[in-house]
């Protein structure tokens, strides 16, 4: 057995106080596996340290939220004795490593948690960051990063069988070395088929279902907890590798095995595995574990308990049993060809005991592990901010040739090259897939359907974190809105760099409260979520990046369209044209696409207006009032536009503002809280308008193949659809073939 | 009447089958088990799309092996009709009920998108309640969907009539843009897009049912005939 030194210790990522609270809770010194136990348990991916104290901002309850945070996932009522479980957890730091195995075990450990609760998986959606793809240096890095990514969420959802129906992608120079891969999944289960991750039960058996224990990953929850170096590549085996197949057999398997009724509690072996699966489900039911790994059903020969307790191999499952009914259990898992074993049992003394041929390896008071990790009240400052406050002079030579440059952008372009590659249909429940402002899946057997959306953005928040990430929360709440959905809970991925910078730390705890402001004002609590941090390579962190997913509810019925269907149709900006100023424009994508710049704070936000523009739009679309609805975001009104024209028939718009607004920020500022619609009966529009006290401006009407644009008497922008159109749609191949035109 | 719906392990468009049937055709439906060695008193059979033992080795390769296929070949001997979709045709070529391969799609990769067709012939008890020439959007989801043959049984196909959809846009490389063909005495049908996946306006169009409720009405026949 390896001695334990200082130089072991730091190995670990354990700091010297780190170690003596762990001497002090066991009351002498820890083993080695011991060491490793802690080691990951009190890593920042498992122990949240860093942010626990200020994730207690968060709102967490509403009379819906059945489960909020510390569960394998949140839990919601949606009425009619169904909930729906969902959760969003990030694979950055592994996607980077391998990118293809990266993402796809990323999918599989979101998935886990959903079906852990006892819920089927029925949509999945990711939020990618990538760097430049045409960037010289990075460039074909950033490419094949985003390829292989790609594909290893397409060949694990696709096989597994979930729909992935959504999400965002964004490139942006400061994630050269730090791509952003964050995973949000959502099941569906009865009120009384929920599962939580408890230990209950003294006697009751421990069993390990699915893949055997190899030796890959160990150390994968402590690496996510640590800066890229120049040394990284060589974690490469810390990068588990996925089985879509085994995880579709795991979930049948254990939804028929929660369906005898003999389960008592379950819980995915995720980051740490077996580790953490034994010491969280003891701690939450207040027992004690105990195994012998001598039973753990391995791949490989020869492995240590330290190295059983720390792999992170992939689709395994801990559960404990009714005593005397685990034959119920091994059968359901027989039927689906699986590993199903008995390791262990529930006791009394509050203890994970771990053995190998009853040999005690490790013996450790399981709240010490789930529960006792240090809370660090990290100090922080001002939030890192290289950008000036001040605009650079601003004068478009072609706002039409501004708006292809948009339009081709990767942000902006069309993102089917990504969503095609991925099975979007399988279970036949989604309404509306990728491309739209928000995603929706019915629920079979009700009349009720989910809307679903992540957002996130980097560039506001690195000019200001707490106003960045109110406007992600009001931005994410539009889209699901604008599908005339009413926003019923979040969860978050809070992707950082290193917190013990206290600049970087200061961003994290202003995002955490901006969240917390802005997801208390639109009723949309916060049932659980990932932190990410240490996002940086060779001392350069990314921009910081709270990504939020938010979901909806609304009737089962046809969905609205984003886009114009039909040619004189009234054309309504709801919400108004709302008032911008240079310092705001700084963070649009005008700024980063056409100035290659970043300067002053992000649009101004009225989360009471917003919230009563929303109200309006859902009314609209629900009462069936409007053709089509989409919301303004990235690139503003003339993006918003162009999105809006490029449907089956290439219908455009014939538009006319009055507007004192230089035309650069009339036709690109990003202020929120602005929805454009289309509809044969405007009055109506401007009736619910009038009641809920917003805005609402007739400003042109649909017009074949064209988008013109107006102001007063001056000619904006004039293009053929189909010119801007083109643009669009294949800007991603381009940008992945580097032919990039000039 | 009642349609049988095969579950390999990894199968993953079962249920969507089931409630297309069941659901929007009102239909009975049942599951059978990969190891079931009877399909029961069913008149008709699905092989539904999915990943059949993950196509870890080639698709279908593994699943042709299991319990359920001798059963799916005695039904199929005795004129039973067998559709195939999806992962279930990359099955049934592999079982030797169907001639030529899926292999890789042209490009490589996995494409999931509603793609024009059209029905090439209606002498078939999936097709028959279609109009000669009928155009269908249907979609696909595939990443091994590029149907090859040699040329001889290529030109067999279309001599007698066996080549049932063919893409109109075709999405993976298929060989003369083949979508679905038969077997020679035209009761088993492969086809790589999802007839099930169009078979309610709700999820966008029901250009499935063309397929669908043509295989349903012949398994009703059959049973009027058979009672």
């Amino acid at each position: 057995m390896s001695a334990i030194t200082p130089e072991v210790i730091a190995a670990h990522q354990l700091t010297a106080p780190e170690y003596e609270k762990i001497v002090s809770l066991l009351g002498r010194e820890p083993t080695f596996t011991e060491l490793g136990i802690f080691s990951v348990m009190w890593s920042e991916h498992c122990s949240y340290k860093s942010s626990r104290v200020h994730l207690k901002k968060l709102p967490t309850e509403s009379k819906r939220v059945l489960q909020g945070p510390g569960e394998n996932a949140g839990i919601i009522d949606i009425g009619d004795g169904i909930a729906i479980a969902f959760k969003i957890e990030s694979h950055n730091h592994p996607s980077f490593i391998e990118p293809f195995q990266g993402a796809a075990t990323g999918v599989g450990g979101i998935l886990r948690d959903i079906f852990t609760m006892g819920a089927r998986p029925i949509a999945v959606m990711d939020s990618i960051r990538f760097g430049r793809l045409d960037d010289e240096k990075t460039g074909p890095r950033n490419r094949r990063i985003l390829e292989g990514v790609v594909s290893g969420i397409a060949h694990y959802g696709n096989c597994f069988g979930v729909p992935t129906v959504g999400g965002e992608c964004v490139f942006e120079e400061s994630y050269d070395g730090n791509p952003l891969v964050n995973v949000f999944a959502l099941g569906v289960a009865r009120h009384d088929e929920i599962f939580y991750g408890k230990a209950s039960g003294i006697g009751n058996p421990v069993i390990y279902v699915g893949a055997k224990t190899g030796r890959d990953g160990i150390h994968g929850a402590s690496m996510a907890s640590a800066e890229f170096t120049e040394q990284s590549k060589q974690k490469r085996p810390n990068v588990q590798v996925g089985d879509p197949f085994l995880e579709k057999l795991l979930l049948e398997a254990c939804l028929e095995a929660m369906q005898t009724g003999a389960i008592v509690g379950i819980q995915d072996m995720g980051a740490a595995g077996l580790t953490s699966s034994t010491c969280e489900m003891g701690s939450r039911a207040g027992t004690g574990i105990e195994i012998d790994l001598q039973h753990v059903p391995q791949r490989e020969t020869g492995m240590t308990p330290y190295e059983m307790m720390l792999s992170e191999s992939q689709e395994r499952m801990l559960l404990v049993a009714q005593s005397g009914r685990e034959h119920e259990v091994f059968a359901a898992f027989k039927k689906w060809g699986l590993d199903a074993v008995q390791i262990g049992v529930v006791t009394g003394d509050g203890l994970l005991r771990v053995k190998n041929h009853g040999e005690v390896f490790a013996e450790i008071p399981n709240r010490a592990l789930a529960d006792e990790a240090p809370r660090y009240h990290r100090p922080y400052t001002k939030p890192l901010r290289t950008a000036p406050s001040h605009a650079p002079r601003v004068a478009s030579k072609n706002l039409a040739a501004d708006l292809k440059a948009l339009l081709a952008s990767g942000d902006i372009c069309s993102k089917r090259w990504i969503w095609e590659q991925y099975d979007y249909q399988v279970r036949t429940n989604t309404l509306v897939g990728p491309g739209s402002d928000a995603a929706i899946v019915r629920i079979k057997g009700t009349n009720t359907s989910i809307a679903m959306s992540l957002d996130g953005n980097g560039r506001y928040c690195a000019l200001d974190p707490r106003q960045g990430a109110k406007l992600i929360v009001a931005e994410c709440c539009r889209n699901l809105s604008t599908m005339g959905a009413l926003p019923i809970a979040t969860t978050n991925n809070l992707n950082f760099g290193n917190p013990e910078r206290p600049e970087i730390m200061a961003q994290l705890v202003e995002c955490i409260e901006g969240l917390a402001e802005a997801c208390r004002f639109f009723d949309v609590p916060v049932t659980g979520g990932n932190v990410s941090l240490y996002n940086e390579t060779l001392g350069a962190a990314i921009v910081p990046t709270p990504v939020v997913g938010i979901v909806g509810m609304l009737n089962t019925a046809p969905p609205v369209a984003n886009v114009f269907g039909q040619p004189g149709l009234p054309i309504i900006l709801l919400g108004g044209l709302r008032d911008a100023d240079w310092a705001e424009f700084g963070g649009t994508q005008y700024a980063k696409i056409i100035l290659n710049s970043l300067w002053g704070t992000p649009p101004k936000l009225d989360m009471d207006y917003e919230k009563r523009v929303q109200a309006t739009v859902r009314e609209l679309v629900r009462e069936c009032v409007v053709e089509s609805a989409h919301d303004l975001g990235d690139g503003g009104l003339a993006v918003a536009l162009a999105e809006c024209s490029f449907g089956p028939s290439d219908v455009g718009a014939n538009i006319t503002l009055d507007s004192d607004l230089p035309p650069e920020l009339l036709l690109f500022h990003e202020g929120p809280s602005r929805i454009l619609i289309s509809t044969p009966t405007p009055e109506k529009v401007f009736a619910a308008a009038r009641k809920n006290n917003v805005q609402a401006i007739h400003i042109g009407v649909t017009l074949e193949s064209r988008v013109a644009i107006r102001n007063r008497n001056q000619i904006l922008i004039d293009s053929p659809v189909a010119e801007l159109k083109d643009s669009w749609t294949n800007a991603l191949e381009h940008l992945l073939q580097n032919l990039v035109p000039v | 009447m009642k349609v049988g719906i095969v579950v390999f392990p990894g199968s993953n468009c079962d249920h969507d089958a089931w409630y297309a049937v069941s659901e929007n055709l009102h239909q009975r439906a049942e599951f059978i088990w990969h190891d079931s060695a009877s399909l029961g008193d069913v008149d008709a059979v699905i092989l539904p799309g999915g990943f059949s033992y993950g196509d870890y080795l080639r698709c279908g390769a593994i699943a042709k092996f299991s319990p359920v296929m001798r059963a799916v070949k005695d039904f199929a001997r005795q004129g039973g009709p067998v559709l195939g979709i999806c992962n279930g045709f990359q099955v049934l070529t592999e079982a030797g009920l169907l001639p030529g391969a899926l292999v890789r799609n042209a490009n490589l990769k996995f494409v999931c998108r509603t793609v024009p067709l059209q029905i090439v012939t209606t002498h078939s008890p999936f097709t028959h309640q279609a109009a000669p020439g009928q155009r269908l959007s249907l979609p696909v989801a595939h990443g091994e969907g590029c149907y090859i043959a040699d040329d001889s049984t290529l030109n067999q196909l279309e001599a007698e009539d066996r080549v049932v959809l063919r893409y109109l846009d075709n999405p993976n490389g298929s060989m003369r843009d083949i979508a679905g063909i038969l077997n020679a005495d035209r009761n088993v049908m492969g086809m790589m897009p999802h007839p099930e996946r169009a078979a309610d306006t709700l999820v966008g169009s029901t250009d499935g049912l063309a397929i669908l409720s043509s295989l349903l009405d012949v398994a009703v026949k059959a049973q009027a005939l058979a009672s």
